[in-house]
C-alpha cells in the first residue's frame, strides 16, 4: 500500500462517519465567521430552535463591509454610512452576543480580514479543519490545515452539528522547483500556476503546493499561494508543516503552550505527505521561469509575465476561449498584442486576504520609499489586513513611507478587493490590485482589475503604468525569500 | 426545502464560459440578511443597462435587450443552459438563492465549480453535467427552436428533448435523495449525534490543543 498524502492524513483524522452513498461526516475544529455569509445561518438556527454545537470552535470578525477611512472608523459601527451595510455588521454583533461567540468587533485592534486574523491569532493551527463562508478560506491550508470555503447552509450545518457533509477530493501536487528570481514573489508564483492550469484546473482536487521554491517561502508567502488555490478551481490548498510553520505559531494567543505545545509540535511534524504518497495529478513549474505577473483579462487565468503582451484572441485554438478573450479585451479596453508595460493605471489597491500582511506591506514600502505616486493616479490606497498588521507597520514606519509617497493609509478590511464598502473603481478605471479576482465588476461597476504582487502595484503607482519591478534600482529589497 | 418533481421547462441559453458568482449576483446585493428576494438582481450587470443598488425598484430600470433572459422567447425559463466552469469564484450562496428566486430549477453545463455545486443542491437546484459536444448540440437546438423545452426527470436521471432523445446523467445518490425528498441536511446529520460526540471525545483526548480557547 502506498503512503498517504497530507490531504489524506487530514481527512482521516477528521472522519466521523463514512456513509455508503459516498458522502462523509467530517469534524470541524474551527469556524471563522464574518458579517456577509452568516446572518442567514444564525437565522436558520433560530428558526429551528437549535444551538451552536461548540461555541469555542467559532471566531467572528466583521471585514467585508467595514469602511476603511480613519475618520469613519473612529466612530465605530455608526461610522458605516451605508444603512444596509450597517445592519449586516450590527447583525453579526447581535448574533455573537446572543449565542456567546467570540468576536473581534469593528474597532478591536485584533479585527481584520478573517483570513489574516485566524493565522495571526494562532486560531488556525496545523492539523485543524477550518471552514468559513468565504472561498478564500483555502488560505489557512498554508499551515497544513484542511481549510475550505463553504456556503451559508453549510455555515449553519457546522454551527449546529460541528460537522460538514463532504466528499473526498482527489489529490493534486503542484511543485515549484528552483529559486525564485529577484523581485519575484509568492503572488507571481500562484498567478503563474493559475495561468498554467487554468481556473478550473484544480476543480475536484485538493492541491498541495510543494517543491523547493514553495518551501523557501515565508508563512505570509505561503498564505498568498494557498489563498488563490480557489482561483485555480481547488477549494483546498495545502503546504506541509516545517520549521517555518512552527516558528510562526509559537506564542500566538490561541496557540498551545508549555507541554501541550511540545506535544502539538511533535504531532504537527507528521503533517507532510509520505514519500511514497500517490497523487492523482502532478504539475511542475520551474521557479527560474516565473517572472512578475500581471493579469490582463477578466479571469485569473488571463495572466502573463511583465515582459509579455496581451494575447490575440484569434490565436486561441478553442472557440469558447476565443470568445472569452474577445469579450475580456472589450471589457478591459485593451487590444491584442498590446505590451503589458503600456497599460496605464487609474487606481492602486494594496490589500485583501491575498496580500495585506506585514511582509506584503514591507515589499510595497521598499518600492515606494522616497518616491511619489504618479500625478495620473487618482487614488493609491494601502489597506492593512488587520489592526495588528497596521500597528506593526506603523511601528516600522511603513505608514510614513506610504503617506509621503502619496498613498492613503487606511483601516483594516476587505475594502476594494470586492468593493462592498465605499472603496471601489469607477467604470473604465484600470487598477493595479494585489487582490485575487479580476472578474467583471468585481472592484466596482465597469472597473478593470489587474492582479499583481504588492511590489508590482507600488511600482505601477509610481510609474503610472506597469513596470518590471526587477528593473528598478535597489530591487534586491523586494526579494521576499530573504526576508 | 421543496421536493424536486419531474417537470418540463423552457431552456434559456447563457453562452459564456467561466460565469462567476460575482456575475450571477454582484456584491452590493450581498448586504441583505435574508435568503429571499435576490431574483430581480440575478445577472444584474448583464441584465440591466445601469448599475443596480440594493432595495431599488428594478421594474423602472433600463433592460439590456441583448441579454438572453430579457428576450420574450425565454420568459419563464426554468432550465439554464451554460458553458464550462459555471459558478466559479466566491462561495456566496446568494448565487443559487438568486437563481432559485428567479425561477430556475436546473442548470446544465459541461462543468461546475465545487462550492457552487454544493450550494445549489442545498437549495433544491439540480445541476446536470453533460459532455461539451452534447452541450454544443443543446445550444444549437435551443437557438433553432423557439419555445424549446426539456423534460427533466431526476428520479430516472434523464433529460428528454422535444424530439424524444433521452440524455442520461449522473448524480450522487445522497444528493438525489435529498432533492427528491426535500430533506434538511442538519436534521439528517443530527441522527448521528452519538457518533459525533464519540468522535469529539476521542479527538479531544488525542489532540487537546485543538480545543483551546484564547489566552
Amino acid at each position: 500500500m502506498s503512503g498517504q498524502t497530507l490531504y489524506d492524513k487530514l481527512w482521516n483524522q477528521h472522519l466521523v462517519k463514512q456513509r455508503d452513498d459516498g458522502t462523509a461526516l467530517i469534524y470541524i475544529d474551527r469556524q471563522l465567521l464574518h458579517e456577509v455569509t452568516s446572518p442567514q445561518a444564525f437565522e436558520g438556527l433560530r428558526l429551528a430552535n437549535r444551538k451552536p454545537w461548540r461555541l469555542d470552535a467559532n471566531l467572528a470578525t466583521p471585514d467585508h463591509n467595514v469602511p476603511t477611512t480613519i475618520k469613519e472608523r473612529a466612530e465605530g459601527n455608526s461610522g458605516i454610512k451605508d444603512p444596509v451595510s450597517l445592519i449586516q455588521v450590527q447583525t453579526l454583533d447581535d448574533n455573537c452576543l446572543e449565542y456567546g461567540i467570540e468576536e473581534f468587533k469593528i474597532n478591536d485592534p485584533r479585527q481584520g480580514i478573517v483570513h489574516v486574523v485566524g493565522p495571526e491569532q494562532g486560531a488556525t493551527l496545523p492539523g485543524m479543519t477550518v471552514v468559513c463562508g468565504d472561498s478564500h478560506t483555502a488560505t489557512h491550508g498554508a499551515f497544513g490545515a484542511l481549510a475550505h470555503g463553504i456556503g451559508t447552509s453549510e455555515v449553519e450545518h457546522v454551527m449546529a452539528t460541528q460537522c460538514l457533509l463532504a466528499q473526498k477530493m482527489k489529490n493534486m501536487q503542484v511543485r515549484v522547483e528552483g529559486e525564485l528570481g529577484l523581485g519575484v514573489t509568492a503572488k507571481d508564483v500562484v498567478l503563474a500556476i493559475i495561468g498554467k492550469i487554468g481556473t478550473a484546473g484544480g476543480t475536484g482536487y485538493a492541491i498541495e503546493f510543494a517543491g523547493s521554491a514553495i518551501a523557501s517561502l515565508s508563512m505570509e508567502g505561503r498564505m498568498t499561494v494557498c489563498n488563490m488555490a480557489i482561483e485555480a478551481g481547488a477549494r483546498v490548498g495545502l503546504i506541509a508543516v516545517d520549521d517555518t510553520t512552527i516558528d510562526y505559531l509559537a506564542k500566538r494567543p490561541f496557540a498551545p503552550t508549555a507541554e501541550q505545545w511540545e506535544a502539538a509540535v511533535a504531532d504537527w511534524r507528521n503533517l507532510v505527505s509520505d514519500d511514497d504518497a500517490q497523487f492523482d495529478k502532478v504539475v511542475t513549474l520551474q521557479a527560474e521561469e516565473i517572472e512578475p505577473q500581471v493579469s490582463w483579462g477578466t479571469s485569473p487565468e488571463m495572466v502573463t509575465g511583465i515582459s509579455g503582451q496581451v494575447p490575440d484572441p484569434s490565436a486561441a485554438l478553442d472557440e469558447t476561449v476565443q470568445r472569452s478573450h474577445t469579450r475580456a479585451l472589450e471589457y478591459m479596453g485593451l487590444h491584442a498584442n498590446q505590451k503589458i508595460t503600456d497599460i496605464k493605471l487609474d487606481k492602486i489597491f494594496i490589500g485583501s486576504c491575498t496580500n495585506s500582511r506585514i511582509e506584503d506591506l514591507r515589499e510595497a514600502a521598499k518600492v515606494a520609499k522616497g518616491k511619489k505616486v504618479a500625478d495620473s493616479i487618482k487614488l493609491a490606497m494601502v489597506v492593512p489586513g488587520s489592526g495588528l498588521v497596521k500597528r506593526q507597520a506603523e511601528a516600522e514606519g511603513l505608514d510614513k513611507i506610504f503617506i509621503e509617497a502619496g498613498f492613503e493609509w487606511r483601516e483594516p478590511g476587505c475594502s476594494m478587493c470586492l468593493a462592498m464598502n465605499a472603496d471601489k473603481l469607477g467604470a473604465g478605471e484600470h487598477c493595479a490590485s494585489t487582490s485575487n479576482r479580476n472578474f467583471e465588476g468585481r472592484q466596482g461597476y465597469g472597473g478593470r482589475t489587474h492582479l499583481v504582487s504588492p511590489a508590482m502595484a507600488a511600482a505601477a503607482a509610481i510609474a503610472g503604468h506597469f513596470v518590471d519591478v526587477r528593473s528598478l534600482p535597489a530591487n534586491d529589497a523586494t526579494h521576499a525569500q530573504e526576508a | 426545502m421543496k421536493k424536486f418533481e419531474r417537470f418540463e421547462g423552457v431552456v434559456a441559453p447563457l453562452d459564456r464560459a467561466n460565469v462567476d458568482t460575482d456575475l450571477i449576483i454582484p456584491k452590493q446585493f450581498l448586504k441583505s440578511i435574508k435568503r429571499t428576494g435576490f431574483g430581480v438582481n440575478l445577472f444584474d450587470e448583464l441584465r440591466y443597462l445601469d448599475e443596480g443598488q440594493p432595495g431599488q425598484d428594478c421594474s423602472q430600470r433600463p433592460l439590456n435587450p441583448d441579454f438572453v433572459l430579457n428576450q420574450p422567447r425565454f420568459k419563464g425559463a426554468e432550465v439554464l443552459l451554460a458553458r464550462r466552469n459555471f459558478g466559479c469564484g466566491s462561495s456566496r450562496e446568494h448565487a443559487p438563492w438568486a437563481l432559485e428566486d428567479f425561477g430556475f430549477k436546473v442548470v446544465i453545463a459541461p462543468s461546475f465549480a465545487d462550492i457552487f455545486y454544493n450550494n445549489s443542491f442545498k437549495n433544491g437546484i439540480l445541476l446536470i453535467t453533460f459532455p461539451e459536444d452534447v452541450i454544443d448540440r443543446l445550444f444549437a437546438e435551443v437557438d433553432a427552436n423557439e419555445g424549446y423545452q426539456l423534460d427533466v426527470d431526476l428520479e430516472n436521471q434523464r433529460v428528454i428533448t422535444p424530439s424524444g432523445e433521452i440524455l442520461e446523467f449522473e448524480v450522487d445518490e445522497f444528493r438525489k435523495h435529498c432533492l427528491l425528498e426535500g430533506l434538511d441536511d442538519i436534521g439528517l446529520t443530527l441522527k448521528d449525534e452519538d457518533a459525533i460526540r464519540a468522535f469529539e471525545q476521542k479527538h479531544k483526548a488525542a489532540r487537546p490543543w485543538l480545543f483551546r480557547q484564547s489566552a
